[in-house]
């Protein structure tokens, strides 16, 4: 189905962040003028329960990486309290290789998600939310901090929010610069002051989660998308995309182009369009490209006879064996030494495995030291699979999601860059051998 | 209650139970390095990994709820071959050094490899190496094998109450250890060993002295103190290598203190091996026939009056069923199973633990009262500390007497009577918590027993269980604390003075003055010697300590290793241990050694074996009728009121890794105190 926004440009009155390249004022002035915190009261009036159904009618999923329905998430909440009161907590710890999203909307459009806050707090029972944000990101945290203070000072939140009548209150935490603590429940862990460790699931945060109470963690994007959805209705965001992969969505697109961007179009676009229209084309042109990594670092690459036509969503990246994961496109061109592209995530997820679980913490190290021959070919070809055998080892069988990310980049590139790990190895053992 | 199936068999498993222990509970063993009954579940090695229908993944079962319909299998390939990875994984950086590892015949890993792992190693990079940590004078570490499963880390954390232990750095740097360069102080520091899965904690005394196919196990019953863990004594050649605890759920669960695991090396040291007599003031080797013809000569035609027995804190109850009646042969009421002078010894209900061990897990509040649990009972602290953490914090504790560091919340209410006194006044703060609370108990210390006032201090404790409802129906939350193993065995039997007979310090005082003139001890060396100067002493037991330095003629008994004996618990628990290896040298089971005096004064007693001294036993107390259950007492009247003195309360447990003849002896215990002791004391000044 080609849905709306395709094939022409998304339309500037259909994006929700207005302001991602900063040309206007990021300040509580400049974000009323391009609609932010506009009836906000009203959308709580509406009440939870169709602030939540609108959410599901958005279709929206996650846009943290793992494309979790985000109202459904939130139907997951308690209604009623027992006692304990609930939190939300906004992940932006964005620290994905690649991914350079959320950093743009909370420098230079940080009320829509200081708004976004408020309302799906309210909608979750929520009187007060985190934002749990990267420690190197010095300049998002101080912009976000502006905004914040700005709303405090406007009564825009706190005590009676928007003269809704809700209390609500907004914290900042600054991260100590962990990959791990972008995952929920380590940055739960992090977030009480323990060290950043996923936590085993069951129970889910909504049941116990931030000190043991219901909470629900989403992205950046996710929660700053809210206030504008509510404001024209799911059905306008669920207009773009194709079924099950509605919106629009801040893509960033790095690497081999002319023109690298990060830019909100809508889901559903196909790769080379959004390559070619946003970004100037690949250096050098289409037939240059080699391979693209289309969700940031932990999903499998693609090479390029995928990337001709693949459709950039949830479902058409599944299908040919990749993920949107944080919409992060990593374009490679011919000139790219794709061994040690890979081998270079590997070294990344080494560093960056928490060291709680077996095939996590033993794993990567392997798998990096042998990525780390491969660059050179110094193995032997029997190794390769024995490398495939170890991602399998690791995939699946870990707390957290990280064992996976660790292990898709290495399947992707043995699945569709065999032939040249090959040749490496050949070349290298006719060289010893000479 | 869930029903599920697991490998086709339906299993029903109580709510809020695992998958692995409903895999369990179908008879599926599930291999596991991280999961411990006792400890919080980490999920951490994924070696537990089963295969659950409709889960796109094999799940952790130690980390699972058993949850209704649940279809789970455990001998799947997808399982075979994740539990398979993850064993590769945990080998590539364990070093394959079995052959030297102490662990080796009991290693959780080596065993588990054995299912899971590969003929082969598949790794070609280099392996791991850790910086060994100091943990102190009883865990060896060897980090280059640590596999995280964080055992020791929850341990530390959760039962032993010290946070000394974590887990720095990440990835595959990840170290667990101190976080800074310290030893464990934790008198419970030694389960550590048995905790780690792997070889990375070892025990450091017991370091490349033993394998574990070479030793004989025998069970037997701890006497360090008077909890009365259960312990198995390893042996090798008729030398004692080690012991481990033995789970007992109503006691010790399966942790034993430091001193109970280790104190042992004191048996290979200062050990009376043979009969000594004292002659021209010295004390000369004898033949055991010259020793009792020594006793004949001073004792034949003394009046009994002028005889007096003390028995020690270690002695089993068997060699004081017969110390009695040979006192009683000899016409002697002068005999006393106190050395402190507590003043106990009154109706049953009054000198036992009533609630039980076990017991604590139903309290809700307690008042601890001179006694530092801690060093005195490191056990039983660890059952106060699991009722005040599984109670997330709602299980109240005060103490009064000496300030110290039971490891969980408590609330600070005195040093002594003048608090006891507010509590029973309703004064303190303290009385409206344990007038709230449904099932309150009080722990009553010797240190609040062993004064001149003590019988007013039962008196005001009874008074205190009383008023706040302490004792009702079932429930009887009045505790009395021992310190010493044989305890309130010799009081079950009646090792007290009988009409017109004196107490400990009447006969110490009456050896002073030369009233008495032969005193009998039987283990016993914690009184002041310098009392006995005059008095003719026997000394019988196993250890040079002070008892054998004042004797007049030493007859060389059996450690408790030595012997078969039966101990009572401070619960008033009756428990037997067994003879792991022979007495050393001439040395002979103590209660022989008490008939075979008896024949050479012509007062033979009447039974020629154990099981007939323990026939004599049950005839002298019900206790020993049903072993291993402690029998309720009834609650009656006890203790004197009287006026309270106002100092303060004082454990008598001065340094736990020193209480009695065998610790004092222990290379490692003195190891111990120097490590810990010591600082403390240089902290204190500083």
């Amino acid at each position: 189905m080609q849905a709306k926004g395709t094939p022409d440009m998304l339309q500037d009155k259909d994006r929700i962040f207005t302001n991602l390249y900063g040309f206007q004022d990021f300040g509580l002035k400049g974000a009323q003028s391009r609609g932010n915190w506009d009836g906000t009261k009203a959308l709580i009036e509406k009440g939870r329960d169709w602030i939540i159904d609108e959410m599901k009618a958005s279709g929206m999923r996650g846009r943290g990486g793992a494309g979790f329905p985000t109202g459904l998430k939130w139907s997951f909440m308690p209604k009623e309290s027992d006692g304990r009161p609930s939190y939300l907590v906004v992940n932006a710890d964005e620290g994905e290789p690649g991914t350079c999203k959320d950093r743009e909307i909370m420098r230079n459009d940080p009320h829509t998600l200081v708004e976004g806050c408020l309302l799906a707090s309210f909608a979750m029972n929520a009187h007060a939310a985190y934002i749990y944000i990267r420690g190197e990101f010095y300049h998002e945290a101080s912009n976000l901090q502006r905004a914040i203070d700005e709303a405090y000072e406007a009564g825009l939140i706190g005590k009676n929010a928007c003269g809704s009548g809700w209390d609500f209150d907004l914290y900042l935490h600054l991260g100590a610069g962990a990959y791990i603590c972008g995952e929920e429940t380590a940055l739960i862990e992090s977030l009480e002051g323990k060290k950043g460790q996923p936590r085993l699931k069951p129970p889910f945060p909504a049941n116990a989660g931030l000190y043991g109470c219901p909470t629900t963690v989403n992205n950046v994007e996710s929660i700053a998308a809210v206030p504008t959805i509510l404001r024209r209705g799911g059905s306008w965001f669920a207009g773009f995309g194709r079924e099950n992969n509605h919106g629009t969505k801040l893509f960033a697109i790095s690497g081999h182009v002319e023109k690298p961007c990060t830019v909100e179009e809508a889901m559903s676009i196909p790769l080379k369009e959004l390559i070619e229209k946003h970004c100037g084309g690949v250096r050098g042109g289409w037939d240059n490209l080699l391979a693209v990594i289309p969700g940031g670092s932990s999903v499998p690459l693609m090479p390029k006879d995928v990337c001709d036509d693949v459709l950039m969503d949830f479902d058409g990246l599944r299908e040919v064996g990749s993920g949107l994961g944080t919409a992060a496109v990593i374009v490679m061109d011919k000139s790219t030494d794709i061994v040690y592209a890979i081998a270079r995530l590997s070294e990344f997820y080494k560093h960056e495995s928490c060291g709680q679980c077996t095939p996590c913490r033993e794993g990567t190290g392997w798998m990096m030291r042998m990525m780390t021959r491969m660059v050179r070919g110094e193995a032997t070809l029997d190794e390769i699979d024995l490398l495939w055998d170890v991602t399998k080892q690791v995939e699946g069988h870990t707390i957290c999601a990280l064992g996976d990310a660790a292990a898709w980049p290495i399947q992707g590139l043995i699945r569709h860059f065999r032939p040249e790990m090959e040749r490496r190895i050949k070349e290298y053992r006719a060289r010893i051998a000479a | 209650m869930p029903k599920l199936t697991v490998d086709g068999i339906e299993v029903e498993v109580e709510a809020g139970a695992t998958v692995l222990q409903a895999c369990e509970e179908a008879g599926k063993e599930i291999p596991r390095f991280c999961y411990h009954e006792r400890l919080s579940i980490a999920g951490n090695c994924r070696m537990c990994l089963v295969e659950m229908e409709r889960a796109p993944k094999p799940v952790a079962s130690c980390a699972m709820p058993a949850a209704d319909g649940m279809v789970i299998k455990t001998d799947s390939d997808l399982v075979k071959k994740a539990r398979n990875g993850v064993m590769e994984f945990l080998l590539i950086n364990h070093p394959l050094d079995c052959p030297i590892c102490d662990q080796g015949g009991e290693c959780d890993l080596q065993d588990q490899a054995m299912a899971y792992g590969f003929d082969s190693s598949r790794y070609a990079e280099k392996k791991r190496a850790v910086k060994d940590k100091e943990l102190g004078p009883i865990v060896k570490t060897i980090m280059t094998r640590c596999i995280h499963c964080t055992r020791c880390v929850r341990f530390s954390e959760e039962v032993a109450g010290v946070g000394t232990m974590g887990a720095v750095y990440r990835g595959e740097d990840t170290e667990v250890g101190p976080y800074i360069e310290a030893s464990i102080n934790s008198e419970l520091s030694g389960n550590l060993v048995d905790l780690c899965p792997v070889g990375a904690l070892t025990s450091k005394p017991y370091a490349f002295t033993a394998r574990p196919w070479e030793l004989k196990k025998t069970d037997s019953v701890d006497v360090m103190d008077a909890v009365g863990s259960n312990i198995r004594i390893d042996a090798r050649t008729g030398e004692v290598m080690r012991v481990l605890p033995r789970t007992n759920e109503d006691i010790n669960e399966e942790w034993i203190s430091d001193k109970t695991r280790y104190a042992i090396d004191g048996l290979k040291r200062q050990r009376l091996d043979r009969p000594y007599v004292r002659k021209d003031g010295k004390l000369q080797p004898a033949s055991w026939d010259e020793a009792f013809a020594a006793i004949k000569a001073k004792v034949s035609g003394l009046d009994g009056e002028k005889i007096a027995a003390l028995a020690g804190d270690t002695v089993d109850c068997e060699s004081m069923t017969a110390l009695k009646d040979l006192m009683g042969k000899l016409g002697s009421p002068n005999l006393d199973c106190r050395q402190d002078g507590s003043k106990i010894g009154g109706p049953r209900a009054s000198y036992i633990f009533n609630s039980t061990i076990a017991g604590i897990d139903e309290a809700d509040a307690c008042l601890i009262v001179g006694a530092n649990v801690r060093a005195e009972a490191p056990i039983i602290n660890s059952r106060l500390r699991k009722r005040w953490r599984t109670t997330a914090g709602d299980f109240k504790v005060g103490i009064i007497g000496e300030k110290w560091d039971p490891t969980y919340k408590n609330d600070y209410l005195g040093a002594g009577p003048e608090t006891l006194q507010e509590i029973l006044d309703g004064k303190n703060e303290f009385a409206t918590v344990l007038k709230a609370s449904e099932k309150p108990m009080i722990i009553v210390g010797m240190g609040a027993l062993n004064r001149e006032d003590g019988d007013a201090v039962l008196a005001a404790t009874r008074a205190i269980a009383e008023k706040y409802g302490m004792v009702s129906g079932e429930w009887n939350g009045f505790n009395v604390l021992h310190t010493a193993a044989s305890r309130v065995g010799g009081l079950d039997l009646g090792f007290v003075p009988g009409e017109g007979g004196l107490a400990t310090n009447d006969i110490l005082d009456g050896a002073a003055k030369g009233d008495i003139e032969v005193v009998y001890l039987l283990g016993a060396d914690e009184v002041d010697m310098s009392k006995l100067e005059k008095a003719f002493v026997i000394y019988q037991g196993a250890m040079g300590d002070a008892g054998a330095q004042a004797a007049d003629v030493i007859l060389p008994g059996a450690a408790y290793t030595e012997k078969n004996g039966t101990y009572v618990n401070t619960e008033g628990r009756a428990q037997q241990g067994w003879r792991a290896i022979f007495p050393v040298g001439d040395a002979r089971e103590d209660w022989a050694i008490v008939r075979a005096l008896s024949g050479a004064l012509d007062l033979t007693l009447p039974y020629n074996n154990i099981d007939a001294v323990r026939s004599r036993m049950v005839e002298l107390s019900p206790t020993f009728a049903s072993l291993n259950v402690p029998t309720k007492a009834e609650w009656t009247d006890f203790g004197v009121s009287g006026d309270m003195k106002s100092d303060g309360f004082v454990s008598p447990v001065r340094n736990f890794y020193m209480t009695d003849p065998i610790s004092r002896a222990s290379v490692t215990m003195a190891k111990c105190t120097e490590a810990f002791v010591k600082d403390a004391a240089a902290e204190k000044v500083a």
